[in-house]
C-alpha cells in the first residue's frame, strides 16, 4: 500500500563533476546504497537504506558526496511530528515493538549545559597545570572507618580491596557481540596504557584480552554469560549489572547472526542462539537477594575484588543507592537516561528514567545524610560528552565516571543510531569479519588514548582555575558550581546555587 | 546584609604565634599584640582576635566558655541552659577597657564550668565522655540559642576576638593583664563584612584554636565529608572547618599532628616515590582513605592546642609564613617583620616548605 512509503530521510546528493566512479561508495557501505548503473554508466543510490553513517563521505577521494537531511515533509504539525506519524505506519505494517540504538536523542534538559564552573580571582590564585603537580589519581572502593596505626607509626589497617585510577574516567561496559573484536581490544589496550578501566560488558571475556586484566571490569549480568571462575579472577574488580540507562527494567536481545565462533565461546553459548538478557536477574527479586550475589562473587575471589552494581538512573534512585551502599557493595555505578544501547526499544529508551545529573546530586546528598558516603564509591555515566562534563560530575559528587559513547566516537561511531542492525560500516557495532576488519585496532587505541590524554588536560586546567590541585579536593564540591535557567526546584535537587548567588 | 555562616566570604589575613617550649607562663599577652600589631596592612579593621594558653591557672581544670550575648533574653536563655548540665564554678563579664574604634560590643562573658555528666544525655546507651558533651552543648547553643554564640570552650585557655584592627581588639581585651605560655593571633581582611564579632578569628572547639590566612579552594568538599561526622558548619568559613577536620582527626581518630599534616596538605604522588615504602604506603592509605580532607587552594595556619602549637601551609606555599626562635621560645608569622617586632636577635629564621609541618610540643617538668 502507498502508505507504507516512507520517502528516505536522507538524501544522497553526488557531485557527478566530482565522481570519479572508483566505486569506494560502494564497497564501502554495508547498507548497499550505492551502485554502479552500467547502463547510465554512473553511480546511483538507493537512498532509502541509508542511515546517514557518512563512511561514504568520509572514504569518498574526491568529496563528491554529501548526505542531507530531506526537507520532504508531511504538513507541519507540532503534536503530530513527522517522526511520530511515520512511526504509526511502521507499526500499523509491522505490528511490531521499535527498536533504536545508542542514546535518547529527544529534547529533555542536558543539566550539565546549566551549570558552570567556578574559577579563581584576586582573593586565592589560580594554579598552572604546566608549572605545577596536578593530581587526578582516584580509589574506588570502600573507605575504613578509621586507620590503625602500631607502634612505630605504620599503618595496620588493611584496606577493602580499591580500583586506583590515573585519572577519573573509565570505558563504560559494552560487551563483546554488541561491539567488535577490534573495539573491545582497543579500549582494553587503551585503558591499560592510560592507567584506568574498560567494562566487559555482559559478553564474557576473551582470552586474548586476559592479560589486560589489571586494567578490565569483567560484568556479571542477568544473562550470566560467559561467567565462569576464572573469568571472575581475571579483571580488577566485578560489575554486577541491575540495569542500563538507556533501557531501565529491561533486559537485552543479543540477535543469533552476531553470535559467531568467537562470540560464541566467549558467551558460552551455541552459536546462531540469540543471547537472552532477562529482565530482571532472576536470583535477585529484593535487595536482600543482591546483598547473596554480592558476597557470592566475594566467596568466589577471596574478597580479592571490589564489587560494583550498575543500576540505572530511575525517579526512587537514592533509596536504591543507599540499600546498595548497606548491601556490600564497593561501589555503585548510575547510568543516566541518555546512556547508550546496542538496541533498546525506542519507547523506553526515550522515555523511561532520569537525568544522570540529578540522580547523583541526590544520590550523593542522600548518602552523605546517612553517613554512608564513604562506604560506597560512586561512578557515573549516561552521558559525559567532555571534560566540562567531568568535572561537573565530581563536584556534584561523582569520585569516577564512565564513558561510552564517547569512547566510541573517538574510534569512529557517527552515531547513525543502527546498532541494532549490525552492519556498523564504522566496525564498531558490528561482527562481520569484513566490517570488523576496518577498525584497525592499534589507531582506534591511539585515538582512545589521544581522547583520554586530553580530556585530562582539560580537567587539569579547570582544576588549576579553580585553585584546587588534587581532584579529592574537587569531589562534591559543589560550591564550585552555579545554575544558569535552572529553576528554585533544580537547584534545591542539584543543591548548587544559581550564577550570580 | 547577610550574617557570616548566611553567606560564604573570602579574606584575606594575618596570623601570629609564640610558645615557650618549656610551657612557662611568661608570655604576656601584649607580646602578641605587639607582634600582630606590626602587620596592621595584612587586616582591613574587620576582624582581630587573640588565643592564650595557661592563661587560666586558677581554673585549669574547669571549661572556660568565652560568650557572646546580644540580648538579655539570650542569656537568660543560655544561662538556664548552662545551669541545667554544668556546675559553674565561676563567671562573671570579660574585662574590657574603652577602645574608640571598638563599637557595637555585645554582652561578652565568661563561665568556668564542670559538665554534669549525670545529667547528660546519652547516645543509644552508651554514656558519652565530657568532650563530646561539651562540644554538643557549644553545637547546641550556637545553633539553638538565638543570640548567643560560644566563641572559646577549652580548659585554661580562652580565645578574645571583635570587629577592629587586632592591636585594638588586644587593648580592648585587656590582654596585657594575662599571662600565658603560649599565644596565638589573627588579623583579618574579608572581602566584606557582616560585622559580627562571632566571625572573627581565632575559631576554637575545646582547646583547639585555629588562625588562618587564606582561602581554601576544597571547601565544599572539606565541609560535607565533616559535616556526614556530626559538625555543624554553622559559620561557612575555612576555619571553623579546619577546626572541625583537626579535632576528628586528632581527638576522634587519635591522629598526630605529625599525621593530620599528611592528611590535610599531602605530599604529592610524585613524592612517594623517593619515600621510605612504610611511609610512602601510610600516605598513600591516608590519601585514600581521607582523600576528602586534603585542603587546597592557600593556607598558612596556626593551630594551638594544650601541649603546643602546629603550623602549616598547604603544599605548594601560597601562603607567606615564617619561623624563628630564641631561647626555647617558638614565633611564628605571616611576616618575618612580626616576629622581629617582637624578637630581634633570633637563633635563626626560616620559611618552611609547603606543606612542611612546623609542630612544637611544650615539655613540662611537671603536670
Amino acid at each position: 500500500m502507498g502508505i507504507n512509503l516512507l520517502y528516505p530521510k536522507y538524501e544522497v546528493i553526488r557531485n557527478f563533476d566530482r565522481c570519479i566512479e572508483c566505486r569506494v561508495c560502494e564497497r564501502q557501505c554495508a547498507n548497499e546504497v550505492h551502485s554502479y548503473d552500467p547502463e547510465l554508466k554512473r553511480m546511483v543510490a538507493d537512498e532509502s537504506k541509508c542511515v546517514d553513517c557518512q563512511r561514504c563521505v568520509a572514504l569518498c577521494p574526491t568529496r563528491a558526496l554529501k548526505i542531507v537531511e530531506t526537507d520532504n515533509t508531511f504538513k507541519k504539525n507540532v503534536n503530530w511530528k513527522q517522526q511520530t506519524i511515520e512511526e504509526v505506519y511502521r507499526q500499523a505494517e509491522s505490528g511490531g515493538v521499535l527498536l533504536s540504538s545508542m542514546g535518547n536523542p529527544q529534547e529533555y534538559p542536558v543539566y550539565w549545559d546549566k551549570m558552570l564552573i567556578n574559577a579563581s580571582q584576586v582573593t586565592n590564585p589560580s594554579i598552572d597545570p604546566l608549572r605545577e603537580p596536578m593530581e587526578t589519581k582516584v580509589f574506588l572502593g570502600k573507605k575504613p572507618k578509621n586507620i590503625e596505626l602500631d607502634e612505630a607509626g605504620n599503618v595496620k589497617t588493611i584496606l577493602e580491596p580499591q580500583i586506583e585510577l590515573e585519572l577519573p574516567i573509565m570505558f563504560s561496559a559494552m560487551s563483546y557481540g554488541s561491539i567488535s573484536e577490534n573495539a573491545h581490544k582497543a579500549l582494553a589496550r587503551a585503558a591499560t596504557k592510560m592507567g584506568t578501566c574498560y567494562n566487559t560488558g555482559e559478553g564474557g571475556l576473551n582470552k586474548e584480552l586476559y592479560q589486560y586484566g589489571e586494567h578490565t571490569i569483567v560484568q556479571v549480568a542477568s544473562g550470566r554469560f560467559g561467567v565462569h571462575p576464572d573469568y571472575l579472577m581475571a579483571g580488577k574488580a566485578i560489575e554486577i549489572k541491575m540495569g542500563q540507562g538507556a533501557k531501565p527494567g529491561i533486559g537485552g536481545h543479543l540477535p543469533g547472526r552476531k553470535i559467531g565462533e568467537k562470540v560464541s565461546q566467549t558467551r558460552m553459548i551455541p552459536q546462531g542462539s540469540d543471547a537472552i538478557s532477562p529482565a530482571p536477574h532472576h536470583d535477585i527479586y529484593s535487595i536482600e537477594d543482591l546483598r547473596q550475589l554480592i558476597f557470592s562473587l566475594k566467596e568466589a575471589t577471596n574478597y580479592s575484588k571490589p564489587v560494583i552494581v550498575k543500576i540505572a538512573a530511575v525517579h526512587n534512585v537514592a533509596a536504591i543507592a543507599s540499600g546498595i551502599a548497606r548491601s556490600g557493595a564497593d561501589i555503585i555505578a548510575i547510568d543516566g537516561f541518555r546512556g547508550g544501547t546496542g538496541a533498546a526499544p525506542t519507547r523506553i529508551r526515550d522515555n523511561v528514567g532520569i537525568p544522570i545529573e540529578l540522580a547523583l546530586a541526590a544520590v550523593d546528598q542522600r548518602l552523605r545524610e546517612e553517613k554512608i558516603r564513604n562506604d560506597i564509591s560512586i561512578v557515573v555515566g549516561g552521558s559525559i560528552r567532555s571534560a566540562s562534563d567531568v568535572v561537573k560530575a565530581i563536584a556534584l559528587g561523582a569520585d569516577a565516571c564512565y564513558i561510552g559513547t564517547a569512547a566510541l566516537l573517538a574510534i569512529g561511531c557517527h552515531l547513525c543510531r543502527k546498532c541494532q542492525t549490525g552492519k556498523c560500516n564504522w566496525g564498531i557495532a558490528t561482527q562481520r569479519e569484513d566490517l570488523v576488519k576496518r577498525l584497525n585496532p592499534d589507531i582506534a587505541t591511539k585515538r582512545l588514548e589521544n581522547l583520554l590524554t586530553a580530556w585530562n588536560h582539560e580537567i587539569q586546567e579547570m582544576m588549576g582555575g579553580m585553585g584546587i590541585n588534587s581532584i579529592e579536593a574537587l569531589k562534591g564540591n559543589r560550591l564550585m558550581l552555579r545554575g544558569i535557567g535552572l529553576s528554585a526546584k533544580e537547584l534545591e535537587i542539584l543543591q548548587i546555587k544559581h550564577a550570580g548567588e | 546584609m547577610l550574617r557570616e555562616g548566611e553567606i560564604r566570604i573570602p579574606s584575606g589575613c594575618a596570623i601570629s604565634g609564640i610558645i615557650d617550649r618549656k610551657g612557662r607562663r611568661c608570655l604576656n599577652g601584649q607580646k602578641i599584640v605587639d607582634s600582630i600589631a606590626i602587620m596592621h596592612d595584612r587586616s582591613n579593621g574587620l576582624g582581630g582576635g587573640f588565643a592564650g594558653y595557661g592563661i587560666y591557672p586558677e581554673f585549669a581544670d574547669l571549661y572556660a566558655f568565652h560568650i557572646f550575648y546580644d540580648t538579655m533574653e539570650a542569656k537568660e536563655a543560655c544561662e538556664r541552659y548552662l545551669d541545667r548540665y554544668f556546675e559553674v564554678v565561676s563567671y562573671g563579664i570579660i574585662p574590657t577597657k574603652s577602645v574608640e574604634s571598638i563599637q557595637d560590643s555585645p554582652m561578652i562573658m565568661r563561665y568556668f564550668v564542670n559538665p554534669l555528666l549525670t545529667k547528660a544525655k546519652t547516645i543509644g546507651k552508651v554514656p558519652i565522655d565530657e568532650e563530646t558533651f561539651v562540644v554538643e552543648t557549644v553545637f547546641y547553643i550556637n545553633s539553638n540559642i538565638d543570640g548567643a554564640y560560644i566563641f572559646s570552650n577549652g580548659k585554661n585557655m580562652g580565645i578574645f576576638k571583635a570587629v577592629g584592627f587586632p592591636e585594638d581588639v588586644g587593648e580592648f581585651y585587656r590582654l596585657n593583664e594575662y599571662d600565658g605560655y603560649s599565644w596565638t593571633a589573627h588579623g583579618r581582611y574579608p572581602t566584606n563584612t557582616p560585622g559580627w564579632w562571632g566571625g572573627a578569628h581565632p575559631f576554637g572547639l575545646l582547646d583547639y584554636s585555629i588562625v588562618h590566612n587564606g582561602e581554601i579552594s576544597s571547601y565544599d568538599a572539606n565541609r560535607r565529608y565533616i559535616e556526614m561526622f556530626d559538625y555543624k558548619c554553622t559559620l561557612l568559613t575555612d576555619t571553623e572547618a579546619i577546626t572541625y577536620i583537626i579535632d576528628f582527626l586528632n581527638r576522634k581518630n587519635g591522629l598526630s599532628f605529625e599525621d593530620i599534616s599528611k592528611i590535610i596538605a599531602a605530599p604529592f604522588w610524585s613524592e612517594l616515590e623517593h619515600m621510605d615504602p612504610a611511609e610512602a604506603k601510610k600516605i598513600k592509605t591516608f590519601r585514600n582513605a581521607f582523600s576528602s580532607l586534603l585542603i587546597t587552594g592557600p593556607f598558612s595556619i596556626i593551630c594551638g592546642f594544650t601541649d603546643g602549637i602546629m603550623a602549616l601551609n598547604d603544599r605548594l606555599k601560597l601562603r607567606s609564613m615564617v619561623v624563628g626562635e630564641k631561647d626555647d621560645i617558638v614565633y611564628l608569622a605571616s611576616e618575618e617583620a612580626a616576629i622581629r617586632a617582637v624578637c630581634q636577635d633570633l637563633d635563626y629564621i626560616r620559611a618552611p616548605k609547603g606543606g612542611e609541618p612546623i609542630i612544637v610540643r611544650v615539655e613540662r617538668e611537671e603536670k
